[in-house]
């Protein structure tokens, strides 16, 4: 109790000085922390500007893909061109291939154009046709082949307009660059205008871009990103079906029950170098072991999804083994106190404590995996798939996309309006890892426990 | 030294409930507890104590076994609860906590409800037979820790808001729960506040009449207040064990009246 009698201020036989002066040592030290707090500043400030202008350029690039240019008119569907034999046999009706259709939505638009008053006389048939996407003709056919009895009346159809078409009313091709491009003409895009101005055509949100399955380098304007949604969807759920039950038991086991020896440091270091292993090595062991050994369909969900798990697991096992750390002993000893078996004082107590940190780990892992291309490439996802998988479970093992392959296979296709896609496909991702991580968020606050 | 009550304390069972002989503790190639014997009888208050370090809470935690838990820790020796040595391999640990509660230095209530805490030991050991039962057994342990009626109106209510010294008296409610027949309490009172500890000594007092307690102090003052018996631990020897009267005021070694005069320690 002596310290506290000692009057401070006249120990030792130190120079006085006065304590509104800051001394040299001091300025220096303020100086630096100054200096400190503005780099802080700088690299925060660095990271905002990059992820601004990551946003900037994504959302200008991609914004325009959920917005498409539609044409509406009347096509008559002529029994003569479409059902020959007279009969509605859907089987018969079928060997009319999309060339028989085409003629039909030529003429729907001319008369529509002629009606509306709009002269199409110095532009020619070709050129007219391709104002509508190659795509219209095959749509056409499957709504009729799907409902045989419209044959012979004349019904209202919206199609898509030609991806030039659309890129014209998105800016992106102008009168000048139509000279200069063979695949548009400026007399085309003279009667795009007048179309839209005579209620024809018209650029609206466009649900096929979110839904549709993915299209061919021809006919960008229909491409879709519905499979792809679909398959990554699937991956997802295998992700999430294994690594959480393997990462959850493997971290419990190695936290809480596992003796401290060499060998469990191995697997430790281990796990924690399977963490950084590039993905597309991974992807090899996919390849060899899922496909070539096990024998599982190329391209399937399936198989991504059990690579994606491979990656995955260590970063959910070093995620949940740091949650159970941060519980603190004291708990387990409280448990333990009472008599409670080690496993009852895991599952009891301190998994309760660590869930949120459990499944934030987790959460990041799968959103981590959602956007991984590289393993995907090897194991075949990165085909052209345009037809749907099926339902759960068969689908699993049916051909899919994935979104990040989705966006690299648009960004390699020649025609412009996929980088435009592909952005918009980058968008999509983006919404699903913000609402993924803002889940994450979500579960925490709402299983934190602060008592 | 002036405020140690010696206050007239009879031992009041002359029954052995714990009996060590012979116990050598080692944390790896550390020697913790060296060749101790004590004998530690029922229904009196046993305070050990001595300098930090001299392996009085080792030895404590050997008597339920939560050394068992540490890495490393080897206890060698026989420590029998009533005559049965309680590292005999047929012993379950977990059997014997339910008999042996322990409450620890920090008051570490679980983050639920007061009510879940104390019912938690009696629900994994089924002692209890229905919601009324368990009801009655919470009761009577809150009872038991002098802290029923501060609680009694929010029994719902998370254990971790209580204050210090409420959590400490919780953590006894919650040993008790289980009715143990001895129960180790190291520091408990280290982390409360004066009145807090005078709260929890009265209550370890009364505590006697059904358990055999067990308590781990720094403060000479607590052990001469509380126990009926007492052990001097120096570098992980026993050096002295008996009445606490006697320890305290004609030590018989001269290590324990260097500590309780302050020379050591």
């Amino acid at each position: 109790m002596t310290d506290l009698s000692a009057v401070p201020g006249t120990a030792g036989g130190a120079k006085k000085s006065s304590i509104l002066e800051a001394d040299a040592r001091t300025r220096r030290r303020n100086a630096a922390e100054a200096r400190f707090k503005v780099y802080g500043m700088l690299a925060v400030a660095t990271g905002v500007l990059a992820l601004i202008l990551l946003l900037i350029s994504i959302l200008s690039n991609g914004l325009s893909s959920f917005r498409q240019t539609f044409v509406t008119f009347d096509v008559p569907l002529s029994a003569e061109t479409l059902d020959p034999n007279g009969n509605r046999n859907p089987d018969e009706m079928s060997k009319v291939s999309t060339f028989g259709y085409s003629p039909l939505i030529l003429n729907g638009l001319k008369e529509a154009l002629s009606a509306r008053g709009i002269s199409v006389d110095e532009v020619p048939d070709a050129d007219l046709a391709n104002i509508i996407s190659r795509a219209a003709a095959a749509d056409l056919r499957d709504f009729v082949l799907a409902n045989p009895q419209v044959v012979g009346e004349t019904l209202s159809f919206e199609f898509l307009a030609n991806g030039r078409i659309d890129g014209f009313f998105k800016g992106r091709v102008t009168y000048e660059s139509a000279e200069r491009d063979s695949n548009v003409t400026p007399d085309q895009l003279r009667v795009a205008e007048a179309m839209v101005a005579a209620d024809l055509m018209e650029t609206r949100f466009n649900w096929g871009f979110i839904t549709g399955p993915d299209a061919s380098g021809q006919r960008p304007e229909s491409a879709g990103l519905g499979v792809a949604i679909l398959g990554s969807f699937y991956m997802m759920l295998v992700v999430l079906v294994l690594t959480l039950p393997i990462g959850v038991a493997a971290s419990i086991y190695l936290e809480e029950f596992a003796p401290k020896n060499r060998f469990t440091d191995l697997i430790e270091v281990n796990i924690s170098n399977l963490a950084a292993v590039p993905s597309i090595v991974f992807g090899i062991l996919g390849l060899a072991v899922f496909i070539n050994f096990a024998g599982l369909p190329q391209s399937a969900p399936i198989v991504g999804g059990l690579v994606l798990t491979l990656m995955t697991l260590p970063t959910i096992i070093i995620a949940t083994r740091a949650s159970l750390k941060s519980v603190p002993p004291s708990i387990r000893q409280a448990a333990l106190g009472v008599g409670a078996s080690k496993m009852q004082s895991v599952f009891h107590h301190v998994l309760p404590l660590a869930a949120p940190g459990i499944l934030t780990g987790t959460i990041i892992g799968l959103a981590q995996a959602l956007g991984e291309t590289a393993p995907l490439l090897l194991i075949g996802m990165v085909a052209f798939v345009r037809e749907y998988p099926e339902g759960l479970p068969q689908g699993l093992f049916d051909p899919a996309s994935a979104l990040p392959v989705q966006v690299y296979q648009w960004t390699q296709r020649s025609d412009p309006a996929f980088v435009e896609r592909a952005s918009g496909a980058i968008i999509v991702l983006l919404v699903f890892l913000v609402l993924m991580n803002a889940v994450a968020v979500l579960l925490r606050r709402r299983f934190e426990r602060r008592w | 030294m002036n405020d140690m009550r010696l206050t007239e304390r009879n031992v009041t069972s002359s029954e052995i409930k714990i009996s060590a002989r012979q116990v050598d503790v080692f944390y790896g190639d550390t020697h913790a507890i060296k060749k101790v014997d004590v004998a530690i009888p029922d229904k009196t208050v046993t305070a050990f104590i001595g300098p930090s370090g001299c392996g009085k809470s080792t030895f404590l935690r050997c008597l339920n076994r939560m050394n068992d838990t540490i890495d490393g820790c080897r206890v060698t020796g026989d420590i029998l609860l009533d005559g049965e040595d309680i590292y005999d391999k047929r012993v379950d640990p977990v059997q014997l906590r339910a008999k042996v509660g322990m409450v620890f230095q920090k008051p570490n209530p679980f983050p639920k409800s007061i009510y879940d805490n104390v019912a938690y030991g009696p629900r994994i050991h089924g002692l209890a037979r229905g919601k009324q039962e368990l009801d009655e057994i919470v009761e009577k342990s809150l009872r038991r820790a002098a802290i029923w009626d501060e609680v009694k109106d929010r029994l719902q209510a998370p254990g971790t808001g209580l204050s210090g010294g409420q959590q400490q008296r919780l953590c006894i409610a919650r040993a008790v729960a289980t009715s143990p027949e001895v129960l180790l309490m190291d520091e408990p009172c280290s982390a409360l506040d004066p009145i807090a500890t005078a709260q929890v000594e009265e209550l370890i007092d009364e505590l006697r009449e059904r358990f055999s307690v067990v308590i781990v102090t720094h403060s000479m003052q607590q052990a001469a207040r509380v126990s009926q018996k007492t052990a001097f631990f120096h570098l992980g020897e026993l050096v002295e064990f008996g009445d606490t009267g006697q320890i305290f005021t004609t030590p018989k070694d001269p290590r324990t009246e260097s500590y309780i005069t302050g020379r050591i320690g």
